[in-house]
């Protein structure tokens, strides 16, 4: 059901708004994600793509993304440019401490049929819908009238010096990472605790993939896949550093009218280091 | 750290002192004063030796030297020679290649690190006092730890074995493969 939506114009909106729909897979990965000295760059790619991480889909704009300093201010992204595959960016840290790059999204989203049987989307590529434009936009009477609140959250956390994590609570939206262990903090053979929460409760059933940088030199992608405990909680341990990429999703019936179901997804780029 | 360093100690007392009788009296003193001073220091010294490498372009190691505990965790500090010269701190730039310091130690602290920093040796043996270092190190088991990181180059680590405070005497050595040769521990009980 989910392959068969996407078609024509719907896809790349698709890719935006629920990584569930198919293999497009959307990161931010830094250059680096620990460094030293009084200020130090980092260097971007963001992406959407078939492959971890070799770009060669879509370029995520890069004026979606927000960074925020150890303290909590907001940085400027710099040097900013879309290219064919993939949109490229710097941030300079110059605060002791964990930088946070990310995206949240929240929507309303419908999907339907209508007379001669052609499937729509709303609110449409890259857009967000709410409660009052669903009731203009959309056919209520229309065939297999499917409505959801979705919820899209992707980050990526980069540190100057030790890692801190007070620009970093919960917001209560969407599917949002508590960080047990820090994700700059992040060792080979060393056990890596990640919880989920959906609008801030605990995430019981969240679907976690894990994919290794470098997967088109491996014959089998060999994602790690698990399912969070009762308590949102899953547990990491690699033996190989290098950069990794998680999606996490989530869905349950728990949605407020006029939506069925609430969707959400988040995806994390970090990096797994040798000691 | 400098300072610390027994094989220093003859070129800062020649410059400090002008050419005068007393000073030839001081230069007769100064080799049994030498003497003394580097048998206090072989006492309770770090010896390392980094390897002479035939590379196209060689840049000095990074260096740390650290004592830690069983699990370890960090818990003294004994020097980390790094670019301490250049402009801006600049150096401090490659300090994370050093990433076992500087998980344990180098990202919480604030460069430099008093009596610990110092600037990078040539290849060959340098010894740091450790006389006082470990004084106030609960009693237990540790080991100290030395990492090398270089430039164009690989990255080792080698640790020793030791138990505070000494009961009797310590000479561990433990060799390494690549960036660094050696690493010499040796130590003496209290007086």
């Amino acid at each position: 059901m989910k392959k068969s939506l996407l078609i024509g114009a719907t896809a790349l909106a698709l890719t935006l708004a629920s990584p569930f729909s198919q293999a497009h897979r959307v990161w931010i990965k830094p250059s680096t994600t620990s460094v030293s000295g009084d200020s130090e760059w980092i260097t971007f790619d963001v992406a959407v793509a078939n492959g971890i991480f070799h770009p060669d889909h879509f370029a995520y704009p890069a004026e979606r993304l927000s960074v925020v300093s150890p303290c909590g201010e907001p940085v400027a992204i710099q040097n900013q440019q879309k290219l064919r595959y993939r949109s490229v960016f710097d941030v300079e840290l110059t605060e002791s401490g964990t930088y946070k790059v990310f995206n949240a999204s929240q929507s309303l989203v419908a999907f339907w049929k209508d007379e001669d049987g052609e499937r729509h989307f709303w609110p449409g590529r890259g857009k967000t819908g709410t409660v009052e434009e669903f009731y203009e936009a959309v056919p209520q009477d229309a065939d297999d009238l499917n409505v959801m609140e979705t919820a899209n959250r992707l980050e990526t956390y980069v540190t100057l010096g030790a890692p801190t994590a007070d620009n970093n609570k919960l917001t209560g939206k969407g599917l949002e990472l508590k960080a047990l262990t820090h994700p700059n903090d992040a060792y080979t053979g060393e056990p890596i605790d990640f919880q989920f929460f959906m609008s801030g409760d605990k995430a019981q059933g969240t679907k976690v993939i894990v994919v290794k940088d470098g997967e088109k030199y491996r014959d089998t992608a060999g994602g790690v896949e698990m399912t969070a405990d009762k308590e949102g909680k899953i547990s990491l341990q690699f033996d190989e550093p290098g950069m990794y990429w998680l999606e996490a999703e989530y869905e349950d019936d728990k949605a407020t009218a006029p939506a069925k179901k609430r969707r959400a997804s988040y995806v994390l780029v970090f990096e797994v280091l040798p000691l | 750290m400098l300072k610390n360093s027994p094989c220093f100690l003859p070129f800062y007392g020649r410059r400090s002192r002008p050419n005068t009788l007393l000073s030839k009296l001081f230069r007769l003193a100064l080799p049994l004063g030498m003497l003394s001073a580097a048998m206090t220091a072989q006492a309770n010294e770090l010896e390392i030796t980094l390897p002479a490498l035939n590379v196209a372009e060689y840049h000095a190691p990074y260096v740390a030297a650290w004592l830690a505990d069983e699990r370890g965790k960090r818990v003294v500090d004994i020097a980390v020679w790094y670019d301490t010269d250049m402009a801006e701190s600049e150096g401090e730039k490659w300090l994370k290649d050093l990433r076992m310091w500087w998980r344990r130690s180098g990202r919480s602290a604030s460069m430099p690190i008093d009596g610990v920093s110092g600037a990078t040796r040539r290849p060959g043996t340098s010894s740091i006092a450790l006389d006082g270092r470990f004084d106030d190190v609960p009693a237990g088991d540790y080991f100290v730890w030395v990492e090398a990181a270089r430039e164009l180059g690989g990255r080792e680590t080698l640790k020793v074995p030791v138990s505070l405070p000494v009961k009797q005497t310590v000479n561990t050595r433990a060799e390494g493969q690549h960036e660094l040769s050696s690493i010499k521990l040796i130590m003496e009980p209290a007086q």
